[in-house]
Protein backbone atom coordinates (compact mmCIF):
# COMPACT_ATOMS: atom_id res chain seq x y z
CA UNK A 1 0.00 0.00 0.00
CA UNK A 2 1.04 3.71 -1.04
CA UNK A 3 1.74 5.80 2.08
CA UNK A 4 2.33 9.27 2.80
CA UNK A 5 5.56 8.74 4.15
CA UNK A 6 6.43 7.68 0.48
CA UNK A 7 5.24 11.09 -0.69
CA UNK A 8 7.88 12.61 2.37
CA UNK A 9 10.89 11.31 0.28
CA UNK A 10 9.65 12.24 -3.09
CA UNK A 11 9.28 15.61 -1.87
CA UNK A 12 12.75 16.05 -0.95
CA UNK A 13 14.01 14.34 -3.89
CA UNK A 14 12.07 16.98 -5.96
CA UNK A 15 13.61 19.74 -3.95
CA UNK A 16 17.49 18.26 -4.47
CA UNK A 17 16.08 18.48 -7.92
CA UNK A 18 16.46 22.01 -10.28
CA UNK A 19 13.58 22.73 -11.93
CA UNK A 20 13.75 24.25 -15.00
CA UNK A 21 9.82 24.12 -15.58
CA UNK A 22 9.19 27.03 -13.71
CA UNK A 23 11.68 28.92 -16.38
CA UNK A 24 9.07 28.42 -19.33
CA UNK A 25 8.20 31.95 -20.66
CA UNK A 26 6.29 33.61 -23.53
CA UNK A 27 6.96 31.29 -25.87
CA UNK A 28 4.10 28.91 -23.36
CA UNK A 29 1.37 26.64 -25.21
CA UNK A 30 -1.90 26.65 -23.26
CA UNK A 31 -4.26 24.23 -23.87
CA UNK A 32 -8.45 24.12 -22.35
CA UNK A 33 -10.59 21.10 -22.67
CA UNK A 34 -13.91 21.78 -22.15
CA UNK A 35 -14.85 19.75 -19.24
CA UNK A 36 -19.01 20.79 -18.88
CA UNK A 37 -21.66 18.47 -19.17
CA UNK A 38 -21.82 18.51 -22.47
CA UNK A 39 -17.81 17.70 -23.10
CA UNK A 40 -17.56 15.51 -20.26
CA UNK A 41 -20.85 13.05 -21.72
CA UNK A 42 -19.10 13.76 -25.04
CA UNK A 43 -15.46 12.03 -23.94
CA UNK A 44 -13.51 15.11 -22.76
CA UNK A 45 -12.01 12.84 -20.21
CA UNK A 46 -9.77 10.64 -21.74
CA UNK A 47 -9.00 13.57 -24.56
CA UNK A 48 -7.28 15.40 -21.24
CA UNK A 49 -6.09 12.01 -20.25
CA UNK A 50 -4.53 11.31 -23.26
CA UNK A 51 -2.90 15.10 -23.73
CA UNK A 52 -1.35 15.05 -19.94
CA UNK A 53 -0.11 11.65 -20.93
CA UNK A 54 1.46 12.43 -24.41
CA UNK A 55 3.18 15.91 -22.65
CA UNK A 56 4.61 13.91 -19.58
CA UNK A 57 6.28 11.01 -22.42
CA UNK A 58 7.69 13.90 -24.24
CA UNK A 59 8.73 16.08 -21.08
CA UNK A 60 7.01 18.72 -22.11
CA UNK A 61 7.97 21.77 -19.61
CA UNK A 62 6.71 24.54 -21.70
CA UNK A 63 2.93 23.29 -21.85
CA UNK A 64 0.11 24.30 -19.68
CA UNK A 65 -2.63 21.67 -19.58
CA UNK A 66 -5.90 22.54 -17.92
CA UNK A 67 -9.92 22.63 -18.34
CA UNK A 68 -12.40 24.51 -18.44
CA UNK A 69 -16.15 25.15 -18.56
CA UNK A 70 -18.81 24.93 -21.84
CA UNK A 71 -17.18 26.39 -24.50
CA UNK A 72 -20.61 27.05 -26.55
CA UNK A 73 -20.21 24.29 -29.24
CA UNK A 74 -21.85 21.40 -27.24
CA UNK A 75 -22.76 19.09 -30.47
CA UNK A 76 -18.80 19.87 -31.56
CA UNK A 77 -17.75 18.40 -28.05
CA UNK A 78 -14.88 17.30 -27.15
CA UNK A 79 -13.11 20.75 -27.62
CA UNK A 80 -9.69 21.69 -27.04
CA UNK A 81 -8.29 25.28 -27.65
CA UNK A 82 -4.83 25.46 -27.74
CA UNK A 83 -3.03 28.95 -27.33
CA UNK A 84 -0.01 29.52 -28.65
CA UNK A 85 2.01 32.07 -30.28
CA UNK A 86 -0.18 34.37 -29.70
CA UNK A 87 -3.01 32.78 -31.67
CA UNK A 88 -6.17 30.65 -30.75
CA UNK A 89 -6.84 27.14 -32.49
CA UNK A 90 -9.99 25.44 -31.60
CA UNK A 91 -9.78 21.31 -32.46
CA UNK A 92 -13.53 20.27 -32.39
CA UNK A 93 -14.61 16.41 -31.77
CA UNK A 94 -11.75 15.05 -30.64
CA UNK A 95 -11.04 11.47 -29.73
CA UNK A 96 -7.79 10.86 -27.43
CA UNK A 97 -6.03 9.31 -31.01
CA UNK A 98 -6.35 12.52 -32.65
CA UNK A 99 -5.34 14.93 -29.38
CA UNK A 100 -1.89 13.19 -28.90
CA UNK A 101 -1.70 14.05 -32.88
CA UNK A 102 -2.77 17.81 -31.95
CA UNK A 103 0.28 17.00 -29.13
CA UNK A 104 2.75 15.90 -31.64
CA UNK A 105 2.37 18.22 -34.80
CA UNK A 106 1.08 21.28 -33.61
CA UNK A 107 2.40 21.82 -29.93
CA UNK A 108 5.44 20.13 -30.81
CA UNK A 109 6.53 20.55 -33.99
CA UNK A 110 4.18 23.61 -35.54
CA UNK A 111 2.43 22.14 -37.62
CA UNK A 112 -1.37 23.15 -37.50
CA UNK A 113 -3.53 19.88 -37.44
CA UNK A 114 -6.23 21.85 -39.99
CA UNK A 115 -8.57 19.08 -40.87
CA UNK A 116 -9.34 19.39 -37.09
CA UNK A 117 -9.60 22.74 -36.53
CA UNK A 118 -13.39 25.21 -36.51
CA UNK A 119 -13.18 29.16 -37.18
CA UNK A 120 -10.72 31.13 -38.98
CA UNK A 121 -7.43 29.43 -38.41
CA UNK A 122 -9.03 26.41 -40.31
CA UNK B 1 -23.18 9.69 -19.93
CA UNK B 2 -22.09 6.32 -19.49
CA UNK B 3 -19.79 5.88 -16.14
CA UNK B 4 -21.30 6.94 -12.88
CA UNK B 5 -17.94 8.51 -12.56
CA UNK B 6 -18.68 11.22 -14.90
CA UNK B 7 -21.46 12.50 -13.13
CA UNK B 8 -19.43 12.79 -10.11
CA UNK B 9 -16.77 15.01 -12.36
CA UNK B 10 -19.49 16.73 -13.48
CA UNK B 11 -21.49 17.73 -10.32
CA UNK B 12 -17.81 18.44 -8.66
CA UNK B 13 -17.07 20.87 -11.44
CA UNK B 14 -20.37 22.31 -10.26
CA UNK B 15 -18.95 22.66 -6.43
CA UNK B 16 -15.84 24.26 -8.10
CA UNK B 17 -17.84 26.93 -10.19
CA UNK B 18 -19.96 27.90 -6.15
CA UNK B 19 -16.52 28.72 -4.99
CA UNK B 20 -15.78 26.01 -2.68
CA UNK B 21 -12.41 25.01 -0.78
CA UNK B 22 -13.51 22.01 -0.05
CA UNK B 23 -15.55 19.35 -1.92
CA UNK B 24 -16.06 15.74 -0.26
CA UNK B 25 -17.09 12.76 -1.92
CA UNK B 26 -17.83 9.58 -0.29
CA UNK B 27 -18.89 6.69 -1.89
CA UNK B 28 -20.44 3.54 -0.30
CA UNK B 29 -20.68 -0.01 -1.44
CA UNK B 30 -22.79 -2.44 0.70
CA UNK B 31 -22.88 -5.50 -1.37
CA UNK B 32 -24.92 -7.13 1.46
CA UNK B 33 -27.41 -4.79 1.48
CA UNK B 34 -27.51 -4.66 -2.41
CA UNK B 35 -26.85 -0.71 -2.11
CA UNK B 36 -24.34 2.13 -3.22
CA UNK B 37 -24.04 5.75 -1.97
CA UNK B 38 -22.31 8.19 -3.69
CA UNK B 39 -22.51 12.32 -2.38
CA UNK B 40 -21.22 15.22 -3.06
CA UNK B 41 -20.59 17.64 -0.57
CA UNK B 42 -19.00 21.25 -0.89
CA UNK B 43 -19.15 24.66 0.85
CA UNK B 44 -19.64 26.93 -1.82
CA UNK B 45 -21.85 30.02 -2.28
CA UNK B 46 -25.01 27.56 -2.48
CA UNK B 47 -28.56 28.21 -3.89
CA UNK B 48 -31.32 29.68 -2.83
CA UNK B 49 -34.82 27.04 -1.77
CA UNK B 50 -36.38 28.16 -5.13
CA UNK B 51 -33.02 27.36 -6.74
CA UNK B 52 -32.85 24.08 -5.49
CA UNK B 53 -35.83 22.75 -5.20
CA UNK B 54 -35.89 23.61 -9.73
CA UNK B 55 -32.25 22.15 -10.16
CA UNK B 56 -33.34 18.98 -11.35
CA UNK B 57 -35.23 20.58 -13.97
CA UNK B 58 -33.12 20.48 -16.78
CA UNK B 59 -34.42 23.66 -18.22
CA UNK B 60 -33.19 25.10 -14.94
CA UNK B 61 -29.15 26.73 -15.44
CA UNK B 62 -27.44 29.95 -13.80
CA UNK B 63 -25.77 29.65 -17.04
CA UNK B 64 -26.52 32.53 -19.24
CA UNK B 65 -25.68 31.51 -22.62
CA UNK B 66 -28.24 28.92 -22.85
CA UNK B 67 -31.31 27.83 -21.21
CA UNK B 68 -30.44 24.08 -20.13
CA UNK B 69 -28.15 22.53 -17.67
CA UNK B 70 -28.24 18.81 -17.79
CA UNK B 71 -26.06 17.59 -15.02
CA UNK B 72 -28.35 17.53 -12.03
CA UNK B 73 -30.89 15.98 -14.21
CA UNK B 74 -28.66 13.06 -15.77
CA UNK B 75 -27.25 12.41 -11.90
CA UNK B 76 -30.96 12.11 -10.69
CA UNK B 77 -31.71 10.13 -13.33
CA UNK B 78 -28.65 7.72 -13.22
CA UNK B 79 -30.24 6.96 -9.80
CA UNK B 80 -33.54 6.55 -10.13
CA UNK B 81 -33.70 4.69 -13.12
CA UNK B 82 -31.56 1.83 -11.01
CA UNK B 83 -34.05 1.87 -8.05
CA UNK B 84 -32.01 4.61 -5.98
CA UNK B 85 -33.19 7.82 -5.12
CA UNK B 86 -31.96 11.64 -5.19
CA UNK B 87 -31.37 14.08 -2.89
CA UNK B 88 -30.06 17.53 -3.20
CA UNK B 89 -29.63 19.96 -0.17
CA UNK B 90 -28.50 23.46 -0.41
CA UNK B 91 -27.99 26.65 1.90
CA UNK B 92 -27.36 30.06 0.47
CA UNK B 93 -23.78 31.00 1.92
CA UNK B 94 -23.34 27.28 3.00
CA UNK B 95 -23.04 24.84 0.64
CA UNK B 96 -24.54 22.28 -1.26
CA UNK B 97 -24.80 18.26 -0.79
CA UNK B 98 -25.81 16.03 -3.63
CA UNK B 99 -26.55 12.50 -2.54
CA UNK B 100 -27.91 9.38 -5.22
CA UNK B 101 -28.44 6.14 -4.06
CA UNK B 102 -28.54 2.96 -6.43
CA UNK B 103 -29.47 -0.91 -5.92
CA UNK B 104 -25.94 -2.29 -7.11
CA UNK B 105 -27.56 -4.88 -8.79
CA UNK B 106 -29.85 -3.35 -10.79
CA UNK B 107 -29.95 -4.09 -14.41
CA UNK B 108 -29.95 -0.55 -15.23
CA UNK B 109 -27.46 0.60 -13.15
CA UNK B 110 -24.47 2.28 -15.06
CA UNK B 111 -21.14 0.86 -13.87
CA UNK B 112 -18.90 3.31 -11.99
CA UNK B 113 -16.22 3.77 -14.41
CA UNK B 114 -12.85 4.93 -14.10
CA UNK B 115 -13.82 6.65 -10.21
CA UNK B 116 -10.04 6.63 -10.13
CA UNK B 117 -9.72 8.45 -13.06
CA UNK B 118 -12.27 11.18 -11.74
CA UNK B 119 -10.83 11.61 -8.56
CA UNK B 120 -6.65 12.21 -9.88
CA UNK B 121 -8.17 14.61 -12.28
CA UNK B 122 -9.68 16.84 -9.82
CA UNK B 123 -7.32 16.76 -7.18
CA UNK B 124 -4.34 17.12 -9.66
CA UNK B 125 -6.61 20.16 -12.04
CA UNK B 126 -7.93 22.35 -9.32
CA UNK B 127 -4.73 23.86 -7.07
CA UNK B 128 -7.31 26.37 -5.67
CA UNK B 129 -9.46 23.50 -3.67
CA UNK B 130 -8.99 21.10 -1.23
CA UNK B 131 -10.60 17.20 -1.46
CA UNK B 132 -11.77 14.60 0.78
CA UNK B 133 -12.49 11.46 -1.06
CA UNK B 134 -13.67 8.69 1.13
CA UNK B 135 -14.62 4.99 0.03
CA UNK B 136 -16.34 2.56 2.10
CA UNK B 137 -16.81 -0.84 1.44
CA UNK B 138 -17.00 -3.64 3.46
CA UNK B 139 -16.05 -2.65 6.74
CA UNK B 140 -12.94 -1.19 4.86
CA UNK B 141 -12.20 2.96 4.70
CA UNK B 142 -10.24 4.64 2.14
CA UNK B 143 -9.68 8.22 2.13
CA UNK B 144 -7.57 10.81 0.25
CA UNK B 145 -7.51 14.03 2.01
CA UNK B 146 -5.61 16.41 -0.07
CA UNK B 147 -5.10 18.94 3.02
CA UNK B 148 -2.64 16.36 4.15
CA UNK B 149 -0.87 15.83 1.18
CA UNK B 150 -0.51 19.63 0.17
CA UNK B 151 0.95 19.59 3.87
CA UNK B 152 3.44 17.37 2.99
CA UNK B 153 4.26 18.87 -0.11
CA UNK B 154 4.27 22.00 1.11
CA UNK B 155 3.87 25.25 -0.67
CA UNK B 156 6.22 25.17 -3.43
CA UNK B 157 5.11 21.54 -5.53
CA UNK B 158 1.90 21.59 -6.77
CA UNK B 159 -0.18 18.72 -7.20
CA UNK B 160 0.11 18.15 -10.52
CA UNK B 161 3.55 18.31 -11.19
CA UNK B 162 4.72 15.01 -13.05
CA UNK B 163 5.88 13.18 -10.40
CA UNK B 164 3.15 14.14 -7.39
CA UNK B 165 0.44 12.87 -9.97
CA UNK B 166 2.27 9.52 -10.79
CA UNK B 167 2.62 9.18 -6.92
CA UNK B 168 -1.40 10.26 -6.40
CA UNK B 169 -2.01 8.11 -9.16
CA UNK B 170 -0.88 5.16 -7.31
CA UNK B 171 -1.93 6.39 -4.63
CA UNK B 172 -5.34 6.38 -5.17
CA UNK B 173 -5.82 2.97 -6.71
CA UNK B 174 -4.20 1.40 -4.29
CA UNK B 175 -6.10 3.28 -1.33
CA UNK B 176 -8.85 4.25 -2.87
CA UNK B 177 -10.17 1.40 -5.59
CA UNK B 178 -8.69 -1.47 -4.17
CA UNK B 179 -11.28 -0.48 -0.93
CA UNK B 180 -14.31 -1.85 -3.56
CA UNK B 181 -12.35 -3.43 -6.22
CA UNK B 182 -13.16 -3.76 -9.71
CA UNK B 183 -16.65 -4.84 -8.69
CA UNK B 184 -18.34 -1.43 -9.39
Amino acid sequence: MKSLEELRALREKMKSQTDNRSVAGADETVIKVGMATCGIAAGARPVLDAMLDEAEKRQLHNVSISQTGCIGLCRLEPIVEVFKDGQKYTYILMTPEKARKVIVDHVVNGNVCTDYLIGENS
Amino acid sequence: MRELALNILDIAENSLRAGASLVQIRLCADFLKDEMTIAVEDNGCGMSKEMAASVTDPFTTTRTTRKVGMGVPLFKYSAESAGGTFRIRSEEGKGTCVTATYRIGHVDRMPLGDFGGVVLQLVTMNPQTDFLVTVQSGGQTGVLDTREIREILGEDIPLGAPEVRAFLKEYISENLVSIYGGRL
